[in-house]
């Protein structure tokens, strides 16, 4: 019992508690902060045996849950079958939707479900402050989805939302909106990731906004974060959760071709442990790939090291350091004691990795075929 | 919860139906399927007792028959706790 809990997971588990699994680049929306850089689907997803096969294999590693996400998964049309499948097989399923397909008779479908848990993703109080990131008519359709589940009696669904600089100052309103349908409310912290590696700049909360968040989490324990602000724990008492880092020690990730990263927020090829579809599948990558053997090394506190806080917050986020060009040994770039400002200052421009395009549609910037209106289309396909 | 308040170590416990126990070196996980809570039983032994309750006339028992006296509360507590969060439920 020396070590403490945080030491034994650090270490990393015989298999994961959970894992991310994306199940396809495909999007009908284009967020500007979408973390897999979505889109198109990628002609080498995995097939619909070859998830079965990973929901066999995840399951005999007695791995509690997936978190299905993508992309939108149920643009997928094996969606709704693989998803009775890892329920049946009692594999539990949370899914991440941005609400499109999710029509009455889906609702339905999905409230006879044990074991499942459904997260609409919202970014904003109103229409205004949501469609601006996720495109025009996504809230329309959050909503629809939300009222769906809602009438078919689903519970207490999940409303996601990725917490930035304009929608922080709704808390309280995302707040009532769930409680609105009996929904819980989840937040997750906008990580650089993907596309968000081009707008985190400007939508990340600012130094002032992190401190009113710490506070309102605070006041608000029953708020789910997956735990995905432990940064924030240096401000005070430790925000409910474990506050350590699950990269590639108690989750990972899983993309949509069947490569395996530590984490959903670092598709970049320094990060990718192997594939499900090598010698050993899922189950050698989880316990023998360099990349996560390392990961489970005993880190040491780096820069941090002079700091009193690194207890709290463990240096922060590897991905939020990896793609605004910081070194993984030093403070997180949203530092709360601000030792990541001027690291960030001083990255020259472009020095940062790169997410790439990944998945992302091209803008077709189309000549003007008259010369009223816009000639830039909507990316909602 | 009602099993929360009123946890005693002379009634019959064992863990919930909807609970799934996996081991680790140090332990187990423990995931709770219905309230999607997770918890950590930190030490073999503590598993031990868990998985030995469906023996046992009660849960001082099941302790009494695998953990040394003067760790007897500790285990206690630790078994209390996970009846208060809803991993353990009562027999009867």
């Amino acid at each position: 019992m020396s070590r403490g809990l945080v030491g034994d997971l650090e270490r990393g588990l015989d298999a994961p508690i959970c894992i991310t699994w994306e199940l396809t680049y495909g999007c009908n929306l284009a967020c500007v902060h979408c973390l897999s850089s979505s889109g198109r689907r990628d002609p080498l997803e995995m097939t619909t045996g070859e998830a079965r096969a990973l929901i066999d294999e995840l399951r005999a590693l007695q791995v509690f849950y997936v978190n299905i996400g993508g992309g939108e998964p149920t643009i997928r049309a094996d969606f709704y079958d693989l998803v009775d499948y890892a329920i049946g097989r009692g594999l539990g399923v949370k899914f991440s939707t941005n609400g499109t397909t999710l029509t009455p008779g889906r609702a339905r479908r999905l409230a006879g479900s044990d074991y499942l848990d459904v997260q609409v993703s919202l970014d904003g109080a109103d229409e205004a402050t949501n469609d601006a990131v996720r495109a025009a008519g996504s809230w329309a359709a959050a909503r629809r989805a939300m009222d769906n589940l809602a009438a078919a009696g689903f519970g207490p669904f999940k409303i996601s939302v990725v917490v930035t600089r304009h929608n922080v100052g709704q808390l309280d309103a995302l707040a009532a909106l769930a409680a609105g349908y009996g929904a819980q409310l989840r937040l997750t912290r906008l990580r650089p990731s993907g596309r968000a590696a081009s707008t985190w700049a400007s939508l990340h909360p600012t130094a002032a906004q992190q401190v009113a968040l710490y506070h309102w989490l605070v006041a608000h324990p029953e708020v789910l974060t997956g735990d995905s602000f432990f940064h924030l724990s240096a401000l005070g008492a430790p925000l409910p959760g474990l506050n350590l880092c699950g990269a590639g020690r108690v989750v990972c990730l899983v993309d949509p071709v069947g490569d395996v990263y530590a984490c959903p927020f670092v598709l970049h090829d320094s990060f990718r442990a192997g594939t499900v579809r090598g010698d050993g599948g899922f189950t050698a990558v989880w316990r023998s790939s360099p990349l996560f053997v390392s990961l489970r090394e005993p880190s040491s506190a780096g820069a941090c090291a002079s700091c009193g806080s690194y207890d709290a917050c463990h240096g922060g986020c590897m991905a939020a350091k990896f793609f605004t060009g910081l070194p993984l040994d030093g403070p997180d770039p949203e530092c709360v004691a601000g030792h990541g400002t001027p690291l960030l200052a001083a990255v020259a421009p472009g020095a940062a990795p790169s997410p790439g395009l990944g998945h992302s549609v091209a803008v077709r910037l189309r000549p003007a075929r008259s010369t009223a209106g816009s000639t830039v289309g909507s990316p909602v396909g | 919860m009602k099993d929360a308040a009123v946890f005693d170590a002379r009634s019959a416990y064992r863990l919930d139906p909807h609970v799934a126990l996996r081991p680790e070196p140090w332990g187990a996980l423990a995931y709770h399927y219905e309230t999607r809570r997770l918890t950590f039983l930190r030490s073999p032994l503590l598993v031990q007792v868990v998985r030995s309750l469906p023996a046992h006339a009660s849960i001082g028992a099941a302790v009494d028959a695998a953990v040394p006296a003067p760790r007897r509360d500790r285990y206690l507590e630790a078994l209390a706790s996970l009846a208060a969060a809803g991993f353990l439920v009562g027999a009867a």
